[in-house]
């Protein structure tokens, strides 16, 4: 009786996509690996990782292994449960966004349409800014199971961070809630279908640049990403909340960062930058089949994932690290004002459009 | 038993354990991690009466914010299981007797109680954010405002209370202490 109810279809079609964009998470997270390094060996005029394969593109399979064989230390005076718990959950809050995200147009086989979506919630903004708030408890909870010195200074000041920039990042999303009208993000990338509709651009960035702006740079503070790495900062912590970690605890701390990244590149591309549409979607959806039009929608979203990524990576290298006095300074004084402005005049001219 | 009720009892069982824990656990860090999981299991249960809004708000102020600073103070004050103090057996007597006395009254007050107009589950938009919203800023506006200015309030509050008053009495700092 009870499996009769079930639609086991559409449980089959959601397992595979979650395999599949789990699959896809991990893939591009491992290789981010090998392309920082790639990128800092570019910028500082080296060669970076060569050996492994052709251009060292076996390096992250390299690097997984060797952590996959490392000795597994738990420290004597570490509470032990909390202490695995800590590098799970940071995983766990990880991967927990890729659900709501939109990987690509909706496609029809056998009269029965399917979403590149796994779950499309309507309080999807809403549940990324859950878990981004649960995302620094993987941080917390390890560095303070460690029973460390650097290590709870370390997630001390990661959690300091994280709640402070959360604030100026919401009110930032509010001003680009005001214009859409939907918090499901399946309205919102298709309220920014094509590139030019009724005499100016469709995709938000170009009616919220302040707000883009205000976001980039909380998401840099969110992730724990240069110029905001405060909390692994290894001149002054000894890379901080992950210093008691060993074998692969430390591998899932390293990869849940990059895996991180991946996601909140996709939530700025799906938000600010239009998902999967592309200039010119509408002819490729008239004259191309189905399959290639769905396959078009995913590589634009994922050219620009990549090239958020990448513009990470540029970052990183490039900038030094702040002060901690200068990091909240710039999120409580001048984020959170700049904000507050963006969603005042964000308002003013809603209510001018009459929306 | 239908799926409905086989995930209402799943998380009825992990709220109530996970609430035990709270108060059973003797390291203060275990408990707020029991108590995060009972956020959750709640949490659940607004999913189930379809009220989405209600159960991710849960999770991002009390799970996300409230929590988090729970933990926080703890961990600076470094609270151990060793630590605690051990209250004494006449204390414990009270504790026992009142919790027993308030649990009667309450349990009194249920007796007698009729529940008017149960909320159909998973039908109702009750929950959803566009309702709720319509709710608030037109049956409601007047109270909800005035609540946010009781809570702004409560904030400036805070803020002059941690203030630090300017006092003459400080050593002087070294020049290079600025």
């Amino acid at each position: 009786m009870l499996l009769m109810q079930i639609d086991w279809l559409f449980l089959i079609e959601k397992i595979g996509l979650i395999t599949i964009i789990l699959l896809i998470s991990l893939g591009i997270a491992a290789y981010a690996t090998w392309g920082e390094r790639k990128v800092a060996a570019v910028m500082q005029d080296r060669i970076g990782p060569a050996r492994a394969g052709i251009f060292g593109l076996l390096q992250p399979l390299a690097d997984g292994g060797k952590l996959f064989f490392k000795e597994e230390i738990i420290p004597q005076s570490a509470s032990k449960i909390i202490f695995v718990l800590g590098p799970a959950m940071f995983m766990v809050t990880a991967l927990m966004t890729s659900v709501i995200i939109p990987w690509g147009p909706s496609f029809e086989v056998g009269g029965r349409i399917i979403s590149l979506q796994v779950a499309d919630i309507n309080i999807g903004i809403l549940f990324i800014f859950g878990v981004v708030s649960l995302g620094v408890y993987g941080i917390m909870l390890g560095g303070w199971a460690s029973n460390n010195k650097y290590s709870l200074l370390s997630s001390i000041r990661a959690a300091s961070q994280s709640i402070s920039y959360e604030l100026a990042m919401g009110i930032s999303l509010i001003a680009l809630l005001l214009l859409t009208g939907t918090l499901s993000l399946h309205d919102i990338v298709e309220q920014q279908h094509g590139f030019w509709a009724d005499g100016y651009f469709t995709w938000n960035f170009f009616k919220q640049p302040l707000g883009f702006f205000i976001f980039l740079v909380c998401a840099f503070a969110e992730l724990n990403r240069a110029p905001f790495d405060l909390p692994e900062c290894e001149s002054e912590l000894n890379m901080g909340f992950h210093l008691e970690y060993s074998s692969m605890k430390l591998g899932l701390y390293l990869f849940a960062e990059y895996i991180n990244m991946f996601i909140s590149s996709a939530v700025m591309a799906t938000l600010f930058f239009g998902g999967y549409n592309y200039p010119g979607m509408d002819w490729v959806s008239a004259h191309a089949p189905q399959w290639l039009f769905v396959l078009s929608g995913v590589t634009a979203f994922f050219v620009k994932i990549i090239a958020f990524i990448l513009f990470f990576m540029l970052i990183r290298w490039t900038l030094p690290r702040f002060r901690y006095d200068q990091l909240m300074k710039l999120g409580w004084k001048s984020l959170i004002p700049l904000a507050l402005i963006n969603m005042l005049i964000t308002g003013g001219i809603a209510l001018w459009l009459g929306k | 038993m239908d799926l409905f009720e086989i995930l209402f009892w799943i998380l009825t069982i992990g709220a109530i354990s996970s609430a035990l824990g709270v108060i059973l656990s003797r390291n203060p860090i275990n408990s707020v991690i029991c108590l995060i999981a009972t956020f959750f299991a709640i949490s659940g249960h607004y999913v189930l009466l379809n009220a989405q809004f209600l159960a991710v708000v849960n999770i991002i102020v009390y799970a996300g914010a409230i929590m988090v600073l729970f933990l926080f103070v703890i961990m600076l004050m470094n609270l151990n299981a060793d630590v605690e103090p051990q209250k004494s057996r006449l204390v414990q007597f009270a504790g026992i007797i009142s919790g027993g006395i308030l649990f009667l009254v309450i349990l009194a007050a249920l007796r007698d109680s009729k529940i008017n107009g149960v909320l159909e589950k998973s039908s109702n938009s009750v929950g959803l954010i566009e309702n709720l919203g319509k709710t608030l800023f037109q049956n409601y506006v007047l109270p909800f405002e005035i609540s946010s200015v009781l809570f702004l309030s409560a904030m400036i509050g805070a803020m002059v209370i941690g203030k630090k008053e300017p006092s003459n009495d400080l050593p002087e700092r070294s020049p290079n202490q600025n």
